[in-house]
């Protein structure tokens, strides 16, 4: 008897199947913006997260200013040492952290690989500053680092720039339902509260 | 070789149940204010991007692509997924991969799993084949826990729960261990939030379904909203996704394209809250043993068929489901699938593959041919045009011999010559000396077949021909 593989195979070559179109490109894979981090900040905050700018050298100002007073947060082994302001309680994944550590941490610090400036988006690759998955996934709280060199304007450039060998994640606010009513709430699984640091 | 369960065993054709639902006004009202919603917010997110329409034809094409190539690009996501580590299945039907994720899940003594919402699995009926196995599957989208917890049926492919409002979900969510205390949607959410936390931190092993699987790269991509997702596919050692052959990209940058059309096209948003795309297995972040079931079911049947095949273009938006004016009135739950709407009328027989069942073969009947379907869809699936060769496959199915058989070869003779078309549109206009208001109630056989039940519309006086002719002629 034929494994699963070759019949499914087989059914496919045994159809008369249609001779493969040109796939046009015509569309916009770069798209112009005056200022792509207003239109990144503006985007974010569409989805009921918060965005703060902050110039190079005041950064570390900054992070000690969101996480005062938030309790333990938790980051990635690689974040650079000025981002570990003191007065906070850190908690570093090193050795890995156990989902119960997580569960009882108040927040996460993290960076990000690129941004989307056209849909508010970021992405984590499990780069630099960004560690893995879970550690921006369990805390409820997540404060997301991110550079005006890392911004993208269109969706095609950040495909461009990503690298699809790592476990990529796109996080465009808070976790959110649209499953009551087909309207939009924020607050569900994934961290209830996002904010952004955006860096220039 | 079992039932095909896309389809629901024992439903009645669509007639039948779209007059019951049709009789719900609790149903309607909360189908008409969702879908009123959902078809404003689209219409804007989708003007945003002034090259919409280019997209469009991208993902048409891209597509198209996948269809005429799908032996290769299968082939090279299989080598792509293995090389980094994973498992690839493969399963010819329902029973096939139900079979192989029951001895997965078996495999690692898991008794439950946590799920991510998945079409793939609800068409095949994973959940209650997994109930037989001694296997609890616990869903863990808002919507499909509603409908889990409502012992209901899904009637939406994006929001399977949007016949019920939101006092009504509060009453369902009231056998949590911790209830709603009102029926605010943050309070439901809140509620779903508690209800599932454990859970997710306990489940050995998750299930999912897959958005795109790129043949390239072995990148695999779930797209969400809540989280949920990325509990199950981040959290248990293993996991599971089923995703239908079709779903298959051939390269990377082709995810450009998509996840720009199906946001905009599905939940209205410039982008889902969360996007995970992964590789095989990555050592020491996420589920450390990945399994991906390739499944056909239908799918290679579908394939065959000329002008029915570009419904595996589909990317379960949903978009065709919120402006058909047919699904609004009738709901999801009349069409008897997982796959309502236009898209369903026309992808669900075709995976049951058999059009002598009557309910299979009525679905395609479930649509009044305005078009504004094709119009919204992101991959331009024309879906009045395979309605219409569904509909000529079922009546030929049927036989020759039906008065619909009959009046359809004899509407092909009338339209195959201008003269005979002519003379029947005098011989019809004649019909008026037997209408009463306006409406023909009774007509000789075979027509008495269709006014047996309903009336037709008299013929006009004078037809458009004939008063082109006089008027401009």
């Amino acid at each position: 008897m034929a494994s699963a593989r070759d019949e499914i195979l087989g059914r496919i070559r045994a159809v008369d199947r249609p001779v493969s179109p040109q796939v046009p490109r015509d569309y916009q894979r770069q798209r112009h913006a005056d200022d792509p981090v207003a239109l990144l900040a503006e985007r974010i905050a569409d989805y009921q997260a918060t965005v703060h700018r902050a110039a190079t050298r005041e950064l570390p100002y900054r992070i000690a200013e969101r996480l005062d007073g938030r309790g333990t947060i938790v980051a990635p082994p690689d974040v650079p040492g000025e981002w570990r302001v003191p007065g906070v309680s850190w908690l570093s994944d090193d050795p890995p952290l156990g989902v119960s550590d997580l569960e009882e941490a108040a927040g996460v610090l993290s960076g990000c690989a690129v941004a989307i400036a056209e849909t508010g988006t970021i992405v984590l690759d499990a780069g630099r500053a960004q560690g893995r998955r879970v550690l921006t996934l369990v805390p409820d709280y997540h404060l997301c680092v991110v550079h005006a060199d890392q911004i993208v304007v269109s969706v095609p450039e950040a495909i461009e720039r990503l690298d699809p060998a790592g476990p990529l994640t796109f996080i465009s606010g808070p976790s959110a339902t649209s499953d009551i009513e087909l309207d939009r709430v924020e607050g569900v699984h994934g961290p209830r509260t996002l904010e952004v640091l955006l860096v220039h | 070789m079992g039932r095909n369960p896309v389809t629901w065993l024992g439903s009645p054709t669509f007639p039948d149940a779209a007059r019951r639902s049709l009789g719900d006004t609790q149903l309607r009202g909360n189908l008409r204010k969702a879908t009123t919603t959902i078809r404003g917010k689209r219409e804007s997110a989708v003007a945003e991007l002034d090259d919409w329409e280019q997209l469009r034809r991208a993902g048409e094409a891209v597509k198209d692509d996948v269809l005429a190539n799908l032996d290769t690009y299968l082939e090279r996501l299989e080598s792509a997924v293995t090389e980094r580590g994973g498992v690839v299945h493969w399963a010819r039907d329902a029973e096939e991969a139900n079979r192989i994720v029951l001895d997965l899940v078996k495999q690692e003594n898991a008794d439950e799993v946590v799920k991510v919402k998945s079409m793939a699995t609800a068409e095949i009926g994973l959940n209650e084949a997994l109930a037989d196995g001694g296997v609890n599957a616990i869903e863990t989208d808002l919507a499909e826990v509603i409908v889990q917890l409502g012992d209901d049926r899904p009637s939406h492919i994006l929001v399977p729960a949007i016949h019920r409002n939101r006092a009504e979900i509060k009453e369902i969510f009231a056998q949590m261990p911790e209830p709603p205390d009102s029926d605010d949607p943050r309070a439901l959410a809140e509620a779903a939030r508690t209800y599932l936390r454990r859970k997710f931190l306990s489940a050995k092993v998750a299930i999912s379904g897959a958005n795109f699987g790129v043949a390239d790269t072995g990148s695999i991509v779930v797209v969400e909203s809540e989280g949920n997702g990325r509990m199950c596919l981040t959290l248990p050692e293993t996991l599971i996704t089923v995703m239908g052959v079709e779903k298959v990209l051939p390269r990377w940058q082709d995810l450009e394209v998509f996840l720009q059309l199906l946001p905009r096209s599905s939940t209205a948003e410039r982008m889902n809250p969360y996007t995970s795309i992964w590789s095989g297995v990555t050592p020491g972040d996420g589920p450390q043993k990945f399994h991906l079931v390739l499944l056909d079911n239908g799918r290679t049947s579908t394939l065959a068929d000329e002008v029915g095949r570009q419904a595996l273009r589909c990317i379960r938006c949903s978009a065709c489901l919120n402006v058909c004016p047919v699904y609004e009135r009738t709901g999801g739950q009349a069409y008897g699938s997982v796959y309502p709407g236009p898209i369903g009328a026309i992808l669900a027989p075709q995976l049951a593959g058999d059009l002598h069942d009557e309910q299979a073969a009525s679905l395609p009947y479930a649509s009044s041919l305005c078009g504004a379907c094709y119009e919204v869809c992101p991959v331009r699936i024309n879906i009045p045009e395979v309605l219409t060769h569904l509909r000529a496959e079922v009546v030929e199915a049927k036989g020759k011999r039906t008065p619909e058989a009959m009046a359809m070869s004899a509407a092909a003779w009338v339209f195959g010559s201008r003269r005979r078309y002519e003379a029947a549109q005098k011989a019809g206009s004649l019909t008026r000396l037997l209408a009463r208001g306006g409406n023909l109630s009774s007509l000789p056989w075979p027509g008495s077949k269709w006014t047996d039940t309903r009336d037709a519309p008299v013929v006009p006086k004078e037809s458009l021909r004939s008063w082109w002719r006089r008027n401009r002629g």
